[in-house]
């Protein structure tokens, strides 16, 4: 076992040695001539307006917890899934079939509600900002056709 | 397998193998040459891999593609690296220096590490870990830290949009991806690449995808969910040149940009291994059993490696060649289009099979009629399947045929068996 996880090592670390080395001898035969407009941010040829350090769009982080709770929940039946074919062959197979089945059904339970909240589409429809019912009145009057 | 090179090989310097103290140090070395070999595998299947697809991308838009280096222009590859070898590499001012450097790194050490896991053929594995397809889901996160941090460090607006919905499409489908492979770890029992194989046989009706109705579901959710981590058509949002330039690289230039296309490329690969472990009987040979293999010595020992990398080298290039053909025929998703196909379709799919593998292993025996039943109806299931796709695409090619007679007054100037 300690072999194992010394190929995994190796080959993560001669991974990172490759890139190194190529990156290392490409500079010995590649021009380096760097000037101000070439090291400028791509922005289609134009002066790039601000920094592209900006706030993005909240969804990724709403994103980022349904993963979360997703994939904690894989690690969590992965092990009982490995031995589910075991305790079958001994006679347990309603155990393993009531516990996986249970876990998934936690799970199904926390996708419908999320599904029912609007949490998985992506343009989320909030209804009427609160903003937007004080002051009806006047963008009424500048936009009739939209009526 | 390694180990047994590593022993071989302190008997052959004249070590005593049981009293030798530095045998860490023939380790390093064995497994350092096997990663050397993996990584010229790597080079030799991603580069002619990108010319062999725009080949057919030539083919599939009516046009010829790359011919000039070389004959039939199969050293196009090799012209592409040497260029991309020799150009300036250029980090924006702006750019955090260290970061945007640091990237192309874990991308392609995430990428080279599941190399240690993926079987070749009968023993032709680096290490055949126990938990090895748990360890292929989790070191592909270090390809997802590297993308986003390509796209955050390079300070530029494309890079940074690409880098975050690659992210988010990235974590989305890991989680499809992961119930369709947790099914078949159900059906095999072990985690082990080698084992899950073992656990199939060398005829369609033994391997994984025909054993019933639930898997053959999953093979193609596996595949779907696969294809999107790989950052593939019709899921490269990410990179669509349309809207984001080039995505997460779009600062990127020369070698830099290079170990991002090797991945990418290279992850056909890992694609297709993935889904031949799991579902298509991997490199089991029809008529040997893999123990059969193991015990044998000499010569045939080798034979028997090679039919069966031949095997395993044959099923992966016809994942390849489909995946290929898909990325040319379907349309780029927009991205809620892409969120919903993930979050309303593959995960509650993928939930749905596991829970009829796990009830479908629980009721019925193994081996039994109705476990042979069920096989023979799903095998019939994808050979239709099959046929159906053979059929449609030698419909299109005929219609395409006889409407370029009739417009033209002459035959097709390329039939589908010549080269242009």
């Amino acid at each position: 076992m300690p072999f194992d996880f010394a190929v995994v090592g190796i080959f993560l670390i001669a991974a990172f040695a490759i890139v190194g080395i190529a990156l290392l001898l490409g500079r010995f035969v590649r021009p380096a001539k760097p000037d101000a407009v070439k090291s400028q941010t791509y922005e289609c040829g134009e002066q790039p307006i601000g920094s592209g350090w900006f706030n993005f769009n909240p969804r990724f982080y709403q994103l980022a917890l349904l993963f979360l709770v997703f994939d904690v929940e894989i690690a969590l039946t992965w092990p009982v899934a490995v031995v589910a074919r075991r305790w079958i062959a001994e006679g347990r197979g309603l155990l393993a079939v009531v516990e996986i089945l249970l876990f998934l059904a936690i799970l199904v339970v926390a996708l419908a509600f999320l599904w029912g909240r609007g949490d998985l589409d992506w343009v989320r429809d909030l209804g009427v900002m609160p903003h937007e019912e004080d002051a009806p009145a006047a963008d009424a009057a500048k936009t009739p056709e939209a009526e | 397998m390694l180990r047994d090179v590593a022993t071989f090989l302190e008997r052959l310097l004249g070590f005593d193998p049981a009293t030798f103290d530095y045998s860490w140090v023939t380790a390093v070395v064995v497994i350092g040459a096997a990663s050397l070999l993996a990584f010229v595998f790597i080079a030799l299947f991603a580069g002619p891999v990108t010319w062999w697809e725009r080949r057919i991308a030539g083919r599939i838009q009516c046009r010829i593609g790359p011919n000039r280096v070389g004959p039939q222009g199969v050293l196009q590859w090799l012209a592409d690296g040497i260029k991309c070898f020799l150009k300036e590499d250029l980090v924006p001012a702006a750019a955090d220096q260290g970061l945007f450097r640091f990237a192309p790194y874990l991308v392609f050490g995430g990428y080279m590490a599941t190399f240690a896991v993926l079987p070749f053929g009968a023993n032709l594995v680096a290490a055949d870990l126990d938990v090895g397809l748990l360890y292929l889901l989790a070191i592909t996160g270090l390809v997802v830290i590297g993308i986003l941090m390509a796209g955050w460090a390079s300070n530029s607006k494309w890079a940074l949009f690409g880098g975050i919905r690659s992210a988010a499409q990235l974590v989305s489908y890991e989680i499809p991806s992961a119930f369709s492979l947790m099914s078949v770890v159900l059906a095999a029992g072990t985690m082990s690449m080698q084992g899950i194989i073992g656990q199939q046989g060398a005829w369609p009706w033994e391997w994984f995808v025909f054993k019933n109705p639930f898997l053959f579901a999953a093979f193609f959710l596996s595949l779907t969910a696969s294809v999107a981590e790989g950052n593939r058509t019709p899921f490269d949002l990410p990179e669509g040149e349309s809207e984001l330039v080039a995505g997460y690289h779009v600062e990127y230039s020369g070698m830099r940009f290079l170990w991002f296309m090797f991945a990418e490329w290279g992850n056909l690969w890992v694609i297709a291994t993935i889904a031949t472990v799991c579902f298509l009987g991997g490199w089991q040979v029809p008529g040997v059993t893999p123990a059969e293999i193991a015990a044998s010595t000499g010569l045939a020992f080798w034979g028997w490696q090679a039919l069966s990398f031949a095997v395993f080298v044959a099923k992966a290039s016809v994942l390849v060649a489909f995946v290929i053909q898909l990325r040319w025929t379907l349309p780029r998703l927009r991205v809620d289009q892409l969120m919903i196909t993930c979050w309303k379709y593959l995960v509650p799919g993928a939930l749905l099979n596991l829970a009829g593998v796990l009830v479908l292993l629980a009721v019925v025996p193994d081996q039994g009629v109705a476990d042979w039943a069920i096989r023979g109806a799903t095998l019939f299931l994808g050979l239709a399947l099959a046929s159906v796709f053979v059929w449609k695409a030698r419909a299109g090619y005929l219609a395409d045929r006889d409407l370029y007679r009739r417009m033209e007054g002459k035959e097709l100037w390329y039939p589908p068996y010549r080269l242009p």
